[in-house]
Formats: structure tokens, C-alpha cells, sequence
């Protein structure tokens, strides 16, 4: 596009300045409780009921916290592992089953392709809460509640990733495809040799938004798998909290390591979970 | 006649042997997520249906209970609570958190130094686990020690039990709502303000404009499409609010004194999961379908009328 001198977008000093003190007051409330759960999940047990708040621990004792976080809840690796194995699974099965339905419904014809595309659809819609009751039933007649099968495989079928997928597919030339068909290929080679590698940016994004959601999942779990076996950090952390007795700095230890794997995720890849957020803003 | 229905169904797949290939690829393309999908989430939707008019504890055999449990609605002072507070809590949640997205997003669009670092810092709480958020968020609205009462005691409001407090207790709930949602919005206001052509600004401020002036007659009229996408966003979001409820609440008491803090979302699963009452819960869970329901039908018929949509041009 071409850059002109759009003078009417010249910003002058106090309007800057004052942009910033309102964005930085913004700001700081926004980060103010990552500081917060830090600086308490480093805080000895006598610092915590300090008045006024210290916002930084004295005494910092990051690590005699997180030895006590596992002495008061000895499973915490266990959760952590569980939620990474719902995270992979998912994501791994989505990116399978509806990369091939997206490129199902982008490239070819058959009887009924509308009416069933339409469907999946209509299932974005269905808030999750209306059918908890239900898929809980179901999994209970399959004999998969409290499973890592009953956890992970209904997660791996989604609405939302094939509409995504689909779009990006959509925007492929189909010429370079035919190409390799005429050179023999068969459709699922060309969509792993072709479409794929051609939809990298989409399936970026598919993949940070499934993984977040993923890891952060806590209603589902908590109906159908919560046992000390299956279960995952979200549900790990309120039970900390839910235990009066357990201490803040121990429940803010606990949330920080929760809470970590996505914050670096994101400030690695962030473009991607804008173009992601976009998508399915646009979408929903 | 076994052949002719096999070659009908045949022709129905393709008049050309190439063609019908294809049509069986594309089938078999899509036969592993629709079957999954149609199979986890599209037969619980049709159970749903069923479920609500049975009286079933999940382990007896479920007996037909007809419109009983919705009868029992009408009765349910919780219920009658959890309904008005998924109302309060919307309008406690959509107004604020959309009006402080779109100031955030028009200052954020201004060809600032270091406007994309302020962006990825309101997009943190975006990709942080409403639980752990939540439980932050209980230690930071603790009354004695925690900081919002430390910063309110000058005020003399130092002393609100403010998860305890009927009264109160929808306010931290809605903050960390709109403090996790923030960033979301603000992402989509910012796509949505760089679609706004730049030759109506130039046009407005050659007509003599000022800065505000082209905020409400050029920007805002322009962004009505995201404006009302937030919205809605917003309000299915906020109908289905739970685990600030369940995290926040479960150190006290559970969903709130008198459930104070109980939505349809929350009060659907605490009578279905720790009541054994499934029938109930999947009736409390038919309203919440039928609200939201609604409000996408309303989205739906309303965007026609006041929304202005600009033709696909840069």
C-alpha cells in the first residue's frame, strides 16, 4: 500500500503523552496480578499477611515454596504431565481429523456436502455448559469417564478447527494442486506435499489457539475425569485453593507454574495467537 | 431392483466415473470429524433434549418426569438467583469491558513508539487459565491482606468481604472477566480500525474536522460491524461464565453465600454434579441454550438494520 503523509494521523506531544499515561495506567493493571502471583509464590510464610503490601518478597524463598507445593500436593507433576498429554493429544488429533475434513469440504464435490458443512457448524453455537450434562452420559454409558480416552478423544474432533482450516485451504490456488495431481499424486499426498506446507501461517495459528485452550481447560475435566489420576493442573490448583489452610504463596507457586507454559508460548509466537483470536472472532 | 437403487444411488454420487471418485474421496475426507463430531457433540445436543424431562439421579434408571423440573424453576429461589446474576453479571461485563477495549484500541492505533509492546501486555491475561487467574485474583480481593482492600482503606471501604459479601460478590467475579477478556477485544477493535479507509479522515478533516469530531462521526459509525460483533462475543461469553465462580467462591462457600454467585452455568453443574440431579441441570441447561439461542437470533435479525457494513475496498 502506499505510505502517504497522512497528516491527519500526525500525533502531537500532549496527545502522545497523554496516550501514554492512559495506556500505561492500563497496563499496569493488566500485568499488576502476573507480579502479584510471582512475587507471593517467592514469599515466606510471615510475609505474606504484611500491611502495607510488600510488592517484593524480602526473603525470597522461590525454592523452599515449590518443595512445599509438592508437599501439599505430592501429584502436582502428575496434573502438570496430564494437562500437556490433553494438550498434545488434542491438538495432534485436530490437526488429523480436520485437516482432512477441511480439505474434504474445500476440494471436492459429493451429495449432501452443504447440509452436512452447515451442520458442523450449527454445532459452534451450541454453548458447551447446554450439552455437559449429556456428553457426561454418554461417556459414562462408553465407560470413559475418569480415562485419559474420555478426556483426550472427543476433544480431537472439532467445528471450529475445520472451519479455520478450511478457509486457509480455500485460499491455495488450486493450480498448484491440479499440478501435482497430474503428476500422479493422490489426494491425501497432495494435501500433506501440497496443502499443508502451503497453510503454514493457518496451522500456526490453529495450533497456538487449540494449545492454549487445551491447557486451560478446566469445566470438561472437571466432569468427566476428575481423579488423582487423570487430572489436570487447572483442577490441581483449585484444589489448592479450595483447602483453607493452604497458604497464598503456595497457590500462587502452584498457578505460576501453571501459568508459564502459555505466557512463554506467547511471547514466542504471538503473531500467531492475534491472526488466531482474529480468525475466530471473525468466525464465531 | 437391489441394482437399480445401487446405480440411483451411483448416479447421485456423479454421472462420471471420475467425478464419483472424486465424490467417495471427499466423503471419506470428512467421514472421520463429521462422524466424531455429529457422534460427541451433535447426539448429546439431541440427549439434551431428553434429559430435561427425565427424573434421574445418575445411577437409578431415569423415569419420565414431564415439565416437572421446569415447574420446580418457578419455585427455586437459587434458580431465580442464578438467572438475574448471568443477567448482572453481562451488564456489569459487556458495557465496561467494551467501551475500555475500543479507548484502548483507538489509543493503540496511533502510530505510537512502542504501541505493540502495550498490546502484548493487555493480550497476557488473554492466554492465561481463568483458574489461575481466578485464584489470583481471590488473593488480590482477600479482605485483610490483600491489595484492593489495602488500596480502598484511605476510603474507608478497607473492610469489604468482597467474596463473601452477597452484596459484592459479583464485582471481583465480573473484574476478572473483564480483565481476562480485555486484550480479545481490544485485538478485534484494532482490525477492525485499520479497516476504516484513510481517505474518510482525510475528507472529515479537510471539511474541518477536529479529532473528536472525526472519532464520532468517521470511526464510530465505521466500527459499528466490530462494535456489535464485541457485543455479542461478549454477551454469549459472559452467559457462560464459570470457572471464576466455582475458583473464587470454592475457599468460602461454593457458588456463594445463598448463592450469591451462582449463574445458570454454575448452578446447572452444581445441581447436576454435586446434587445428582441430572434432569434439573439439564433443564437449567435448556434456559441457558434458549437465552443464547436468543441473543444469536437477535444478532442475526438486528445487524441488518443498524450495522454499516463497507463494501470490500481498501
Amino acid at each position: 500500500m502506499l505510505r502517504r503523509n497522512q497528516s491527519y494521523q500526525r500525533v502531537g506531544i500532549p496527545t502522545a503523552l497523554l496516550s501514554y499515561i492512559i495506556l500505561g495506567a492500563g497496563a499496569v493493571i493488566m500485568v499488576m496480578p502476573f507480579i502479584w502471583m510471582a512475587s507471593t509464590a517467592c514469599k515466606p510464610p510471615i510475609e505474606l499477611n504484611k500491611i502495607p503490601v510488600k510488592w517484593l518478597p524480602d526473603n525470597p524463598v522461590c525454592g523452599d515454596n515449590l518443595d512445599l507445593l509438592y508437599d501439599n500436593s505430592p501429584r502436582f507433576n502428575r496434573y502438570l504431565l496430564n494437562s500437556a498429554l490433553l494438550t498434545i493429544g488434542r491438538t495432534l488429533g485436530q490437526l488429523v481429523t480436520c485437516s482432512l475434513a477441511a480439505y474434504g469440504f474445500a476440494r471436492y464435490r459429493f451429495p449432501g456436502r452443504n447440509i452436512i458443512f452447515a451442520l458442523c457448524l450449527a454445532l459452534l453455537m451450541v454453548p458447551f455448559q447446554a450439552i455437559l450434562i449429556p456428553e457426561w452420559m454418554l461417556l459414562k454409558r462408553l465407560n470413559w469417564l475418569n480415562t485419559f480416552q474420555g478426556l483426550i478423544i472427543p476433544g480431537t474432533f472439532s467445528a471450529f478447527a475445520l472451519f479455520l482450516l478450511r478457509q486457509a485451504f480455500m485460499q491455495i490456488p488450486i493450480e498448484i494442486e491440479e499440478a501435482a495431481v497430474i503428476d500422479g499424486a493422490n489426494p491425501l499426498q497432495v494435501l500433506w506435499n501440497v496443502t499443508l506446507p502451503l497453510s503454514g501461517p493457518a496451522l500456526a495459528a490453529f495450533a497456538v489457539i487449540t494449545v492454549q485452550a487445551a491447557w486451560n481447560e478446566f469445566l470438561y475435566p472437571l466432569a468427566i475425569a476428575n481423579t488423582p489420576d487423570t487430572r489436570v493442573v487447572t483442577i490441581g490448583i483449585s484444589l489448592l485453593q479450595g483447602e483453607r489452610r493452604t497458604p497464598w504463596n503456595i497457590i500462587m507457586m502452584g498457578s505460576l507454574l501453571a501459568t508459564l507454559p502459555m505466557l512463554m508460548m506467547f511471547l514466542l509466537l504471538q503473531r500467531y495467537f492475534i491472526a488466531g483470536i482474529s480468525a475466530s472472532g471473525v468466525k464465531r | 431392483m437391489v441394482a437399480s437403487v445401487f446405480s440411483s444411488a451411483l448416479k447421485l454420487l456423479g454421472t462420471t466415473p471420475l467425478s464419483r471418485r472424486k465424490a467417495m474421496w471427499g466423503m471419506a475426507l470428512v467421514a472421520p470429524n463429521v462422524l466424531g463430531l455429529m457422534f460427541f457433540f451433535g447426539i448429546p445436543v439431541l440427549i439434551a433434549f431428553w434429559t430435561a424431562f427425565q427424573d434421574w439421579n445418575g445411577i437409578k434408571p431415569a423415569q419420565y418426569a414431564g415439565f416437572e423440573k421446569f415447574e420446580l424453576m418457578q419455585d427455586d429461589p437459587y434458580f431465580e438467583t442464578s438467572l438475574k446474576n448471568t443477567i448482572v453479571l453481562t451488564l456489569y461485563t459487556v458495557p465496561a469491558g467494551t467501551v475500555l477495549a475500543l479507548g484502548a484500541a483507538v489509543l493503540l492505533n496511533q502510530p505510537l513508539r512502542g504501541r505493540s509492546f502495550f498490546r502484548t501486555l493487555y493480550f497476557l491475561p488473554v492466554v492465561t487459565s481463568t483458574v489461575a487467574a481466578s485464584v489470583v485474583w481471590t488473593w488480590i480481593f482477600q479482605p485483610r491482606y490483600g491489595i484492593v482492600n489495602s488500596w480502598l482503606e484511605p476510603l474507608g471501604y478497607g473492610e469489604t468481604k468482597w467474596l463473601t459479601d452477597p452484596d459484592y460478590i459479583l464485582v471481583p467475579i465480573a473484574a476478572v472477566a473483564i480483565w481476562q477478556r480485555l486484550g480479545f477485544n481490544i485485538v478485534l477493535f484494532l482490525a477492525g480500525l485499520q479497516a476504516v479507509p484513510s481517505i474518510l479522515h482525510e475528507a472529515a478533516t479537510i471539511d474541518g474536522a477536529n479529532r473528536w469530531q472525526r472519532f464520532l462521526h468517521v470511526t464510530l459509525p465505521m466500527l459499528s460491524p466490530t462494535t456489535f460483533l464485541v457485543v455479542v462475543l461478549g454477551i454469549i461469553s459472559s452467559f457462560q461464565i464459570f470457572d471464576q465462580i466455582y475458583v473464587m467462591t470454592s475457599r468460602y462457600v461454593p457458588g456463594g453465600v445463598r448463592h450469591s454467585a451462582s449463574t445458570l452455568a454454575y448452578y446447572l453443574y452444581e445441581r447436576a454434579f454435586t446434587g445428582s440431579d441430572f434432569g434439573y441441570g439439564s433443564a437449567i441447561a435448556l434456559v441457558l441454550f434458549g437465552l443464547i439461542l436468543l441473543v444469536t437470533v437477535i444478532q442475526l435479525s438486528l445487524q441488518r438494520f443498524w450495522v454499516y457494513y463497507e463494501s470490500n475496498e481498501g
